[in-house]
Order: structure tokens, then sequence, then C-alpha cells
């Protein structure tokens, strides 16, 4: 048992569907956003999405052949770990199973890489089987740069900086790598509903 | 110092219960709280903590907070703006008295954090209470009597808004330059800048040369536009670092 707050009562005001929300999150409505340095701004022509590393032949879409794949509509909750979680957001997304369709590799793990430096990883299998969507629109919009556009992944059912902005492409790896966040002590799983938020949780 | 952050960083981020052993009132809306934390292994400047509340009937809340105090300090301080719909916020301003323990856990974020090693030139660029975490770089760099050049670019909405004031006046030297700009309200005969922060105003207080590095902290808003004015006047994307929060911040 923690210990009790003095007179701390809670306002409980936006308790929603308790079966939703991971412990220790909270309900927002509008959507914060978090990065560790400048919003990258990649014109669309110079802009590629690639599958590299431990895999048989690399892949490589330019934007114009990334949006001729067949895309569908995502609505998830999400949740950061930064405390803030949004419920039934809806997203405009390629699903990574498309992307690796004809993909060959024995690799286990992932790592997101992404404009501006940033990397985070994830088990191979935790991208799979309709579980994760590089997402290009938000709301009925295209996806605003400082969310990630033009392009971003979503992986929903991990804390949200699993869900790398900017993205550009995934590297096979046969062995797991901590990515940025990961570096820095934050969870390598990241599993909002066991709250694996840093390190030793 | 650097060992003891790495310890902190190697372990598991535990929770903690801390005293609180003094309130102040830096403005109406204001509060920085410090804490005797005895399993505190030390932090850098920049980083934060997680604080979490429980009620009686075992509900809890959390929220994150940015560290004031430099790592030098023996107390750890953490300044809390109250936020009139937040759920943390307005107890941590209000409820809480000395003698109360707080539960939290930390440091958390090694990126946003800078060492006196790490020199500089130093830029840093704070919105409202996004000031916090800068002032404990500014606390450290003093406790270490760092000569790096530093300029805190500081937007407060009227001079009464500004956090740490009196501190920061002492502060300054010829190596450390406060510069205000006041958004919505000035005093009579006030000379500084008085509008949000553009890039012709970065353009200004930049540090020329490589630039050397900048941190940014505030609302979205504010580090999107700050950022990327530093971006136009020539830095590189890599030496910007940035920490944002927004109105959910409870």
């Amino acid at each position: 048992m923690s210990y009790v707050s003095r007179g701390f009562r809670g306002r409980r005001r936006e308790e929603g569907p308790s079966d939703r929300i991971p412990p220790g999150q909270y309900l927002v409505d509008d959507f914060p956003v978090l990065s560790a340095g400048p919003t990258p701004r990649t014109p669309l022509d110079q802009w590629d999405f690639s599958i590299t590393g431990a895999v048989a032949e690399p892949k490589r879409w330019t934007w114009d052949e990334f949006r001729a794949l067949p895309s569908e509509t995502i609505t998830k909750d999400i949740h950061c770990v930064t405390k803030w979680s949004k419920l039934g957001t809806e997203w405009e997304g390629v699903s990574v199973d498309t992307l690796f369709e004809d993909v060959e590799t024995s690799a286990e793990y992932v790592t997101q890489f992404s404009d501006g430096g940033y990397t985070t990883n994830v088990p191979l299998e935790d991208i799979l089987d309709g579980k994760a969507w590089v997402a290009f629109g938000y709301g009925g919009e295209p996806l605003d740069p400082e969310h990630g556009g033009p392009a971003r992944m979503l992986v929903p059912h991990l804390y949200f900086w699993k869900s790398a902005k900017w993205v550009r492409g995934l590297r096979l790896m046969d062995d797991d790598e901590p990515g940025f966040w990961e570096t820095l002590g934050y969870h390598n799983y990241g599993d909002p509903w066991r709250e694996q938020r840093y390190w030793g949780d | 110092m650097a060992r003891a952050a790495i310890l902190g960083r190697l372990a598991p981020v535990r929770w903690q219960l801390g005293d609180v052993v003094e309130l102040v009132e830096e403005t109406p809306r204001v509060k920085t709280i410090a804490l005797d934390l005895p399993d505190w292994l030390g932090h850098r400047a920049g980083q934060h903590v997680d604080v979490r509340l429980t009620a009686e009937d075992g509900y809890q809340a959390q929220r994150s907070y940015s560290i004031a105090s430099a790592p030098e300090n023996d107390r750890l301080a953490i300044t809390v703006e109250r936020l009139d719909d937040g759920e943390v916020s307005p107890y941590l301003a209000e409820e809480l008295v000395v003698g109360d323990k707080l539960e939290l856990r930390g440091p958390i974020g090694g990126y946003f954090a800078w060492d006196a090693d790490d020199g500089g030139p130093l830029l840093l660029v704070g919105g409202g209470s996004g000031v916090v975490p800068l002032m404990s770089m500014l606390r450290h760099r003093a406790a270490r009597r760092s000569q790096v050049s530093a300029r805190l670019l500081y937007s407060a909405r009227s001079l009464d808004d500004v956090i740490y004031r009196q501190e920061l006046e002492r502060l300054a030297t010829d190596n450390l330059e406060v510069l205000y700009t006041l958004t919505r309200a000035q005093p009579p005969g006030w000379t500084g800048y008085a509008r949000r922060v553009d890039k012709d105003m970065l353009e200004e207080v930049a540090f020329g040369g490589d630039h050397g590095i900048a941190f940014v902290c505030g609302p979205t808003r504010f580090v999107e536009a700050v950022a990327d004015g530093l971006l136009a006047v020539g830095y590189a994307p890599e030496r910007v670092k940035t920490e944002r929060f927004g109105p959910t911040g409870g």
C-alpha cells in the first residue's frame, strides 16, 4: 500500500471505461506533443521508407509508392508514458503486414528509425499480425509534422514512445538493441498495462 | 556527481517518500516544494521526477515535474504551477504543508540535461514555468563555478509572473545574461522585450560562432516556435534540446 496523501481525494474527472485506461494514466481530450528536439520537415520528394538490416532483400518505397499501397482506417486508444491516454484516436495508415509481404528474415527484433535521429526498438512479433501501422493521416487530415508527419509508426499496444514519429524505416536485428529513450532509462518493452515505464518496472 | 548520476540511471527507478521541509511561494500561481529524500541517488540538471498522490480509498494520480534544484543542493526542489483544472497541481500548490510527506520517483529523462563539463555556450529559452529545469542548470552552473557563457531568455506574461526573479538577478554576471520578454503586461518604463519570442529576437540573443547548445522548455506552441526559430538562426538540430508540456500537465 502506498503512502496516503493527507487530504487528497482526486478529481477522477475523466474516469472513462476503466478497462481502457492503464494504471497510472489519465484521460485527455487534446493531443499533447512530446519530442526531444526540433520538428524535422522532410520534403515528400526526398522522403522514402525502407526495410533494412537482417533481411534477404532490403525494401524501399518512395512517398508515391508508399501511398499507393493499400491503407486502412484504424481506431485505437493510445497511452503516453508521461501519463496521458487518449481513447478512440482515428488514423489512416499502411499495415506493417503489407510492408512485410515479400520480406524474408529470421530477425526477431526491429529498430524503428526516424528523421532527426530518433530510434526505438520492439520485438518483430509486436508489429506484425495487425498490431502496427505506418500512419500518414490523423482525424481525417494529413498527419501534422508535430505529431510525426508525414508518417509515423502506430504501435498502440505499447507506450507511445514506441511509435516513432517521422519514421523513415525499420531495421531488422538479430539481437535486441535499446533505442533512444530505452538507453536513457525508459523500459525496454513498454507495456502500459504492466506499467513498464522505466528500467526495473 | 557523475557517479551518482550513473548509479541513478542503472538502478530501478523506485518510489520513495520525501519530507516536505519548505514551501516557497514564487508567484501567486507557482510554488516551490523542497524535500528531504534519504534515498536520493542524485540527478542531472534538467531531469524530472514523477509524483504520485494516493487517496484513502487507494485511488492514485501521477504527474511529472521538473527538478528545480541543482544536483549539488542538499534538498531536492520541484516548482509547480497550479493549473485550475488540474488534479495534482492544486493539491501540491494549496493542500501540501511542511511536515507532510510526498511520494515520488526519479530522476527521469537523461536527454534534456546539462552538466558543466558539457561546456557551451549555453542558450536557455524558457516559457512560463518552462524555466524550472533551466533554473536547475543555472544553479548547477553557479554551484560548479562554471565559466561557461550562458544566456537565459525567459518569456513570461508579466513581471509578476516571473519565477525566481531575485535569484536570477543575483546569478546574473558578465558570463550569464538574463533577458526577459513580457508578453502581456509591462511595467512603466520597461525597456526589455515585450512580444512573443520570434526569429529576430533569437537572432539578437543567440550566441555567434558555432552557437553551442540550446535548451528550450515551455508549452508546445512556444517550444515549436523557438526550436524552428533556432534552426532558422543556424543552430544544428541535434544541438537544440526541447522539453514540451501541454495544458493537460495536471
